[in-house]
């Protein structure tokens, strides 16, 4: 894997949905290079035919009735919102009416 | 009555509530003044909530004086690590994005422990949403180790360790997605123990990696890592990993009784990145189980030294799409920069996060895109399965396997802070136990240089109880966790 640039760094921050500063960028930019140089021997081990862990225990499609059951009030629900009103969650505008 | 209540074992203390020989205000209120007098220096709690832990030592009373009969718990005063929601107590995830959070429900294991009876003093520190090995990625400070002041208590659940370990609560709850129960009770040389996968719901507990993130106690001794086990241990509808199981009595497992026991040592869990005293500590543990009927041999776990990387790049991965939750939408803090709808997310996951968790999000998000799905991620979850099948191959060989908790004794404050690998070494004995999802625990045995070595036993899906017990038989046969740090 080639080194990723501090363009790069800002384009996945941009997937995040996170800006970064300057000073952000350069230290993640070193320490991530770091972190993938060093996974880079992962690569080399044979893994053909291993099948993949998805998960650890042997649990298939943990289902159970749809039923109502004591829950949140829509107030409790709302009360961490940073800007609520009517019950909502209140957010800047997305799309253009 | 004992002067100094603070001291006892959550057991002692349990023996006394039920036979009236102290009151559990008492007993909470002996833990209180400790907090008051040592906390400044350790810095273990984020909040601490001394009047409702009074108010429920109350209720344990009056319950006690009505005849009622009351759980092990009851009374018995504990912290929980501050990634695990508790109703209208501050859960801040030792994070920016979270300091004005106040849950308006309780997670399961809080739950559970209210309903035994327990006294929360408080909610401990971490590594910002778990993120880390020494609490230095917390912020709102470090914790200190109260060994040593200048080293780090380990991470992540370093507040709640150093808490048991500074006698500021007679346990305490953490969460383990790579060591982070084990890793700091043995930097603090008291008990941890990461149950096997599914045992201990994590509903209403930040998730890390879900895959990985398990609750576990961290204690002052082997006896009471079972009882507050008893408490929290459960099918829960609210968490679909949770296996549903026969309630168990984990006490019962605490038998001194290592006849016939055959430990598992295997050469890759003692590399030259393991400190020689920390080695010499623990093959000298091995020998005292031996001396006691137990045998041991040699096993091979060839996929282990890749087990470290793996859980960096899944991990990361998982993180990236946990975390997508903090937008400052639905809870915690938003941005007053927030323009657009995409500027109020990028603005406030900018201003929320610390680095150490910026730095998971932007490599786990990397790592899934384009032809980097397969080539990592897919691989580090096809390494899994092959030190999955080496565990399992190992286990038919032996009942449990031996080994250090960590390479090294706590390490001091700053001194790993710029440099990613070898903090996360500090995980690389402890991080198997996660891939696999099998039960490991730590516990005392030894010191260097004044401070305290940890035992890893390791055991097999499911057989958590086995653990237990040899982690008893050792403690009652040498006294590593009676001793106690010189705070004041």
């Amino acid at each position: 894997m080639s080194q990723l640039t501090r363009q790069d760094i800002e384009s996945v921050a941009y997937l995040c949905r996170m800006t970064l500063s300057e000073q952000e960028n350069s230290i993640l930019t070193d320490r991530i290079n770091i972190i993938l140089e060093d996974i880079q021997e992962l690569t080399t081990l044979d893994t053909d035919g291993v099948t993949p862990t998805s998960q650890v225990i042997s649990a298939v499609n943990v289902v159970r009735k749809d039923e109502v059951t004591p829950s949140l009030t829509a107030e409790q629900a709302t009360a961490n919102g940073p800007q609520v009103a009517e019950n909502c969650f209140v957010v800047p505008r997305v799309v253009d009416t | 009555m004992a002067d100094k209540l603070y001291e006892l074992t959550a057991h002692e203390l349990s023996d006394m509530i039920q036979s009236r020989q102290v009151s559990a205000r008492d007993v909470t209120q002996s833990f209180l003044d400790r907090i008051d007098a040592v906390d400044k220096s350790v810095k273990a709690y984020i909040t601490t909530t001394p009047e409702a832990a009074l108010a429920q030592a109350q209720a344990v009373d009056d319950a006690i004086g009505r005849g009622e009969a009351v759980g092990a718990l009851a009374g018995i005063p504990g912290g929980i690590k501050d990634n695990v929601c508790t109703y209208g107590v501050l859960t801040t995830c030792a994070s920016k994005m979270l300091t004005n959070f106040t849950p308006v429900y309780d997670a399961t294991v809080a739950a559970r422990l209210n309903n035994a009876g327990a006294v929360m003093t408080g909610k401990t520190n971490l590594d910002e949403f778990a993120t880390g090995s020494s609490t230095e990625n917390s912020a709102c400070f470090t914790t200190h180790n109260p060994w040593n002041l200048k080293m780090v208590p380990g991470g992540s659940s370093g507040g709640s360790a150093a808490a048991v370990a500074a006698d500021e609560c007679a346990f305490a709850l953490g969460t383990d997605t790579a060591g982070s129960v084990r890793q700091p009770a043995s930097f603090c040389g008291v008990v941890g123990f990461k149950p096997t996968y599914g045992l201990v719901s994590r509903y209403g507990v930040t998730s890390l990696a879900s895959s990985l993130d398990q609750v576990g106690p961290i204690t002052k001794d082997v006896s009471d890592c079972a009882m507050v086990l008893n408490a929290i241990v459960g099918k829960d509808r609210l968490d679909g990993v949770t296996l549903d199981i026969e309630a168990k009595d984990f006490t019962k497992a605490l038998a001194k009784d290592v006849a016939g026991l055959r430990i598992g040592v295997a050469a890759e869990c003692f590399g030259p990145e393991i400190d020689a005293d920390v080695e010499k500590a623990v093959r000298g543990a091995i020998d005292v189980l031996i001396g006691l009927g137990a045998s041991s041999k040699e096993i091979a776990l060839p996929h282990l030294r890749y087990g470290i990387q793996a859980y960096s790049i899944i991990a990361a991965v998982e993180s990236s799409s946990t975390l997508a939750r903090f937008d400052g939408v639905r809870f915690g803090v938003r941005s007053k920069h927030a323009g657009d709808a995409t500027l109020m997310s990028e603005k406030t996951r900018e201003e929320g996060f610390g680095l150490a968790v910026k730095q998971r999000l932007i490599l786990g998000t990397h790592l899934l895109t384009g032809s980097c799905y397969d080539e990592y991620f897919i691989k580090a979850q096809k390494i899994r399965t092959l030190i999955i099948r080496d565990f399992e191959k190992a286990f038919e060989e032996c009942d449990i396997i031996i080994s250090p908790t960590c390479p090294t004794v706590a390490f001091e404050i700053g001194e790993y802070s710029d440099n990613p690998l070898a903090m996360r070494n500090a995980d690389a004995c402890t991080v198997h136990a996660n891939l696999v999802g099998i039960p490991s625990i730590s516990v005392p045995c030894g010191f260097k240089d004044g401070l305290p070595i940890g035992l890893q036993i390791t055991g097999k899906h499911l057989d958590d109880e086995t653990l237990l017990r040899v982690a008893y038989t050792y403690e009652q046969t040498t006294d590593w966790h009676k001793r106690k740090p010189q705070l004041i």
